[in-house]
């Protein structure tokens, strides 16, 4: 599991997460969710390493973030980024690939080979496996960022806003595919996630930020009720259910669209001629 | 495809066959075997200058690569990021600090200054916002010519002018005999060195992020590459002067066939600025022979040519 005791980080003079103590449990898909500047994303990618953590302790599976050297914490999590755009001119299986480098240095073996393959079918990335990065679309190259990450077959699957870029069938295909992860190989995935309804369909554990804080956490149907949304977004929400699952009405709330409906009674006796 | 290679081989043997044999003195290709004065052509001088141009074409060309994968822009080579200028600096430093000092001092501070100056760069570079692409080539730029012009007013000043102009500036092989070249060696064993860390270059490239992600030392591959380019640019200004495009042009036209998986394309890169420079040297032999004309104005004339149809191509999108 990932404990976190007293985290706090500045940038510059403003406070961005507020002594944090959280544990993330193992072999569970964990989404992080709440309003923009809530401080999600700083927290993954302190627990990432992507940010030196200024005050408190990230230990993940009892492997200290501070005291691990970098490339052992690579066998422990893998980790992907928002930022996917690159210029670098890489084949998309090469891109893939170099996710097992932490494994081999550069001496690839037939498991890695293996691994790349099995990671490039999993993302349906085969018949780009060929061509160069800046020659497929965004949504692509995201997908093969996760693919890469997915080689790198660590317990730990850290991502930040993983469904940017995606549209809706990859989004599912993608929420899908981690959630098969978790339950089929028994990894661990926290990820961003900002359309809350991909948390309420697929997550076993909500982590719900405000204002650098934990404000809630614990399974989709404690986490996504209406109080606690309403006051997470600082805007009335309503949750009904679907397939059994929270399902989170955040588009409207009823009276902002004014009435595109009208009922029978309001309709202007002209419209029937 | 498979024929490339072949084909790449033979274009470059040729190049160096005919390296051999042109030059101010007539020799027949059975040089080496002959009388004791064509030999004596062939071993001290007309080897040495093809092995200097190849090392030189090699090791710059990979520089490229290298310090494009430092910076993440295409359109900087080590010619324009200051480092030659920062060498040429240092050299002169050293020349009017302690002028009997021996060749390999001199060759030393050169790479420290070469170094200094490229740290420099990349401080600069790494404040740049990375989406502004042509900043970093304009910030390269902008560092070379002051450096540049630093050295231009020590050199005016102590009356060092031509010593600069000549040596330093204008990259140009005719004064290459056996023992003056020899130095080049370790330019193209960093070169070498960096083939060997080219994965570690090809991760760099992806991004900070990625880099940590799969558990590399970003600050180690950063200061391995800036001792690769630092080193083959100071040995290479010290020997030969200032090339320029080799480093530019060569990283460019590979990445855009190869792409940029280096640990495969770094061997090609090597190819193509040893054999781009052996070409440009030659053309500068043959125009006016017997007289001669520096690579570098060779060079400025082919690789311009090269750097604007690059900027001008159509960009690819799928």
């Amino acid at each position: 599991m990932i404990r976190i005791n007293g985290l706090s980080h500045h940038i510059g003079a403003a406070p961005i997460l507020h002594d944090i103590d959280l544990t993330l449990p193992r072999g569970k898909l964990v989404a992080l969710i709440g309003p923009n500047g809530a401080g999600k994303s700083t927290l993954l990618r302190l627990v990432a390493r992507l940010e030196p953590v200024q005050q408190g302790r990230i230990e993940i599976d009892g492997l200290d973030l501070s005291t691990t050297p970098t490339e052992r914490l690579a066998l422990a999590m893998a980790v992907m980024g928002q930022q996917t755009h690159i210029a670098s001119r890489l084949r998309v299986a090469e891109l893939v690939g170099f996710g097992r480098w932490p494994h081999h240095h550069g001496r690839p073996r037939p498991a890695d080979r293996a691994a790349v393959r099995q990671a490039l079918a999993a993302f349906d990335l085969e018949p780009l496996a060929h061509r160069f990065l800046d020659e497929v679309s965004g949504g692509q190259a995201q997908r093969a960022h996760l693919a890469m990450t997915f080689a790198q077959g660590t317990d730990w699957l850290l991502l930040d806003e993983p469904l940017n870029n995606l549209d809706m069938a990859h989004s599912r295909t993608l929420m899908a595919r981690l959630a098969d992860l978790v339950r089929g190989s028994g990894r661990s995935v926290v990820t961003v996630v900002h359309e809350v309804n991909y948390a309420a369909a697929w997550a076993d554990h909500i982590v719900a930020m405000k204002d650098g804080r934990i404000v809630a956490e614990g399974p989709p149907e404690t986490v996504l009720t209406e109080p606690v949304l309403s006051a997470l977004y600082d805007t009335p929400i309503e949750v009904s259910r679907h397939d059994d699952r929270p399902l989170v009405l955040h588009h409207h709330w009823h009276d902002q669209l004014g009435s595109p409906f009208p009922k029978a009674a309001d309709a202007p006796s002209h419209l029937l001629h | 495809m498979n024929a490339r290679p072949l084909v790449a081989g033979l274009v470059l043997t040729a190049l160096v066959v005919a390296s051999l044999g042109i030059g101010a003195a007539q020799i027949g290709p059975g040089a080496a075997a002959g009388n004791g004065w064509t030999a004596l052509v062939l071993m001290e001088s007309r080897l040495p200058r093809t092995l200097a141009v190849l090392l030189t074409g090699a090791a710059l060309a990979v520089a490229g690569v290298v310090i494009q994968s430092l910076v993440r822009n295409r359109f900087v080579g080590p010619d324009t990021a200051g480092t030659g200028e920062s060498a040429a600096l240092g050299l002169l430093g050293i020349t009017l600090l302690a002028p009997a000092s021996p060749i390999w001092i001199k060759m030393i501070v050169a790479s420290l200054a070469a170094m200094a100056g490229t740290a420099l760069f990349l401080a600069i570079v790494r404040r740049l916002p990375v989406r502004e692409v042509m900043l970093v080539p304009i910030a390269g730029l902008i560092l070379s010519g002051i450096i540049g012009s630093v050295v231009t007013w020590i050199a005016w000043e102590a009356d060092l002018l031509q010593f600069v102009g000549t040596w330093l500036m204008s990259g140009e092989f005719s004064g290459v005999i056996a023992g003056r070249y020899e130095l080049l060696w370790i330019a193209g064993a960093a070169a070498v060195l960096a083939w060997f860390a080219a994965d570690r270059f090809a991760i760099l490239s992806l991004g900070d992020q990625v880099a940590t992600g799969l558990g590399l030392s970003t600050r180690g591959v950063m200061r391995l590459g800036m001792v690769v380019v630092s080193v083959v640019s100071a040995l290479v200004v010290t020997t030969v002067g200032m090339i320029p495009f080799v480093g530019l042009v060569v990283p460019n036209i590979v990445a855009r066939i190869l792409g940029d998986n280096l640990r495969a394309s770094i061997p090609v890169v090597a190819a193509g600025g040893a054999g781009l420079l052996l070409a440009c040297d030659l053309i500068g032999r043959i125009v006016r022979h017997p007289y001669e004309i520096p690579v570098g104005v060779i060079l400025g004339i082919i690789g311009s040519v090269i750097f604007l149809w690059l900027l001008y191509r159509p960009v690819a999108h799928g």
